[in-house]
């Protein structure tokens, strides 16, 4: 009885720790914002940040940007559930930066403005283009966003400890997901519309020292607790884990061979070099990426962000293994599934054993359970600011100035629209995911990679390296991708025709993989191949423009 | 205002295509694309050999090395390694081939680039 009571006490301090933590962080991005606001009069301002971050600094903007709550709470619950295979999402996220450096950041930053589309739409007629590119760059980040939000909704009873039939402020736990979703979508707004890019990257860079921090002290504590020996730290994993040897090895959760079904074992190993391929291919087209590349002033400083990035994302996934291994070491999976099916608190989890051991009793461990709470909460906030920017960015730049009004808007008229944007983004946003909160929160992530990789990535890789890419190119590329990844995810096992689908009663699946990438990105690629053989328009003095500016930096902004 | 049309007076696209085709661009072209694209070509094989290997070849990559360290495990932070490596070597090739060049090639062409703050 006392210990219920003293784990009740726990409960309630940690809950009042993680708010106080969590209202500590929004004072101090909203301050942050407000100041920004002061610093943006310019389209440049807005967009771009002023285009005056150095590459540490937007490095770090970066890995803010992109280590989202799927990867901090669903890497490592996945690493603690499913052992290795967990890791295998490490590595093509880290292994995709590769992409980015190599073929994109410095071209891109080179060549183009704000938005994706200025790079795509560089040699070609803007109208089709842009209009292709807003398309895919809303629908990309829409469904990444949705991930996010219904994550945090997802997370904040499990976070705070709402138990069913308890209430906190008089809300039970399906309240308290509501109002985190609008919480957090509010939230989102006004750092946008009041901060532009330059409050946005402030927020992903304090969040991305909050998240490295939390991990860095959670990776020493594990290690710490195993004589810093990882392979008695694995050996205890496995042990825990009830699975052997085998939990220290891939095919637990993806590739799994189903014994006596041959067919299903080679759609699931599929379906392992679909998501490989995904993963890798994905990243150099998530408009919410690309566009940080314009908040430094020149391709050098792009490049040195990258690096940045790189360091910092492979630091974080190489601790995310400890978090992993150590939570199905130190927490075990059935406390873990007991909270969360798919995984998603074992980070928290795992702090909370930590802070009972080296903290000292429940206190303890309601402290650092509340403090990675609220680092989970900021690492959200910091992602959907990125995505609701990079969204009203290239409905403003793309859509309403450089179609609806064909060039012909103001500076200021520009800022208003992506203000305005940002707004009603936000508000579909909070809409949507406060119907989707059923999703799975992997498959909109997996989808918004697909859709990157399918329709985006192809589209850019042409533009900036094939002479006869034109128009039609562009457009068959960025909707074929786009639609081949949509079609084809919602034909399959996720959707329909499986129990653990979205629809589980219903069955119109014939696709049989659950991500789409092994054949969307090459129908991506193809279609622009195509699409560009079918027009006879080439444009060779805009190239020479486009190539020479790329790879000087002559004229860049 | 919005357009990305912002090739100055100075600049026609004569003067673009000149640059393209004169041997100093065509240097830097080189510079670039005989880094990058087979190192891109490189880097894929590597981790695709990876991926292959994770879903068929099992019984390898449980392999145990040392303790409970498999051949898994070092397969996958070799992954992170070597992404380090090719990050660190672009790194040093784009300062000593790539960015002299490009220097040159823009003051050539005779723009100032905006925003060319020194924090870079």
């Amino acid at each position: 009885m006392d210990q219920i009571l003293a784990a009740e006490a726990g409960s309630t301090t940690a809950r009042n720790l993680t708010i106080t933590l969590f209202l500590i962080f929004v004072a101090v991005t909203l301050a942050i914002t407000i100041w920004a606001s002061r610093q943006t009069k310019t389209a440049t301002d807005f967009y771009a940040g002023g285009r005056s971050f150095s590459g540490f600094q937007n490095g770090m903007a970066i890995g803010g940007d992109y280590m989202s709550a799927a990867s901090f709470l669903g890497i490592a619950g996945l690493i603690a559930l499913y052992g290795y295979d967990g890791f295998l999402y490490s590595i093509g996220f880290l292994v995709a930066w590769l992409v980015a450096l190599l073929l994109v950041a410095e071209l891109l930053r080179n060549s183009g403005r704000y938005t994706m589309a200025d790079v795509l739409a560089f040699r070609m007629r803007q109208r089709p283009v842009r209009t292709a590119a807003a398309v895919s760059t809303i629908t990309v980040s829409i469904f990444y966003l949705l991930a996010q939000m219904v994550g945090a909704g997802a997370l904040v009873a499990l976070l705070l400890g709402i138990k069913p039939g308890t209430t906190f402020l008089g809300m039970d736990a399906d309240a308290a997901k509501i109002a985190t979703i609008i919480l957090v979508g509010a939230l989102m707004i006004i750092y946008v519309t009041v901060g532009g890019m330059k409050g946005t990257t402030y927020v992903q860079i304090v969040k991305a020292f909050l998240l490295m921090g939390g991990a860095v002290i959670m990776t020493l504590l594990v290690l710490a607790k195993y004589k810093f020996n990882l392979s008695s730290l694995l050996g205890d994993a496995a042990a825990s884990s009830g699975k052997g040897a085998a939990f220290l090895e891939p095919g637990l959760r993806y590739g799994v061979e189903v014994a006596g079904n041959s067919t299903q074992t080679f759609y699931n190993k599929m379906d392992l070099l679909s998501l490989g391929i995904a993963l890798v291919l994905g990243t150099a087209g998530l408009p919410h990426i690309l566009i940080r590349f314009y908040t430094v002033p020149t391709a050098k400083a792009a490049r040195k962000s990258v690096l940045w990035a790189i360091g910092i994302i492979g630091t974080f996934y190489l601790l995310t293994l400890a978090l992993g291994f150590g939570a199905a070491a130190l927490v075990g999976g059935e406390a873990i599934t007991a909270q969360d099916r798919a995984g998603n608190t074992a980070a928290p989890q795992l702090a909370q054993v930590l802070g009972v051991d080296f903290l000292g009793g429940d206190l303890g461990g309601a402290t650092l359970l509340a403090i990675i709470a609220a680092v989970a909460f900021a690492t959200i906030l910091a992602v959907v600011a990125g995505l609701t920017l990079a969204s009203s960015s290239s409905l403003a730049h793309d859509f309403y100035a450089n179609v609806l009004k064909k060039g012909e808007a103001s500076e200021r008229q520009e800022v208003r629209v992506a203000r305005i944007s940002a707004l009603v983004i936000g508000a579909v946003s909070i809409a949507l995911s406060i119907f989707a909160q059923n999703l799975n929160v992997a498959f909109l992530v997996a989808l918004a990679f697909a859709v990157a990789a399918s329709g985006n990535l192809p589209a850019i890789l042409y533009s900036l390296f094939w002479k006869r890419f034109n128009t039609s190119g562009a457009v068959w590329a960025i909707y074929g991708g786009l639609l081949a990844a949509v079609v084809l995810v919602f034909f399959s096992p996720v959707v329909s025709g499986a129990p653990t689908a979205m629809f589980p009663d219903h069955d119109w699946q014939w696709f049989p993989l659950s991500n789409p990438g092994l054949i969307s990105i090459p129908f991506g690629f193809l279609c622009g191949w195509i699409g560009t053989l079918i027009s006879k328009e080439r444009d060779d003095e805009k190239y020479a423009e486009l190539e020479v500016r790329a790879l000087t930096g002559a004229g860049a902004h | 205002m919005s357009t990305d049309t912002p090739a100055p007076a100075a600049s026609t696209p004569d003067r673009y295509l000149a640059v393209q085709r004169s041997d100093e661009f065509a240097g830097l072209r080189r510079a670039l694309r005989g880094f990058v694209f087979p190192m891109t070509v490189a880097f894929f094989l590597w981790y695709a050999l990876y991926v292959i290997l994770s879903a068929y070849a099992r019984d390898f990559m449980g392999t145990k090395l040392f303790g409970n360290i498999n051949v898994a495990l070092i397969f996958g932070l070799l992954q992170f390694v070597s992404t380090f490596l090719i990050a660190w070597l672009y790194s040093r090739h784009a300062d000593r081939k790539i960015d002299p060049v490009a220097d040159r090639i823009r003051d050539e062409i005779g723009e100032v680039t905006h925003g060319s703050d020194p924090r870079g």
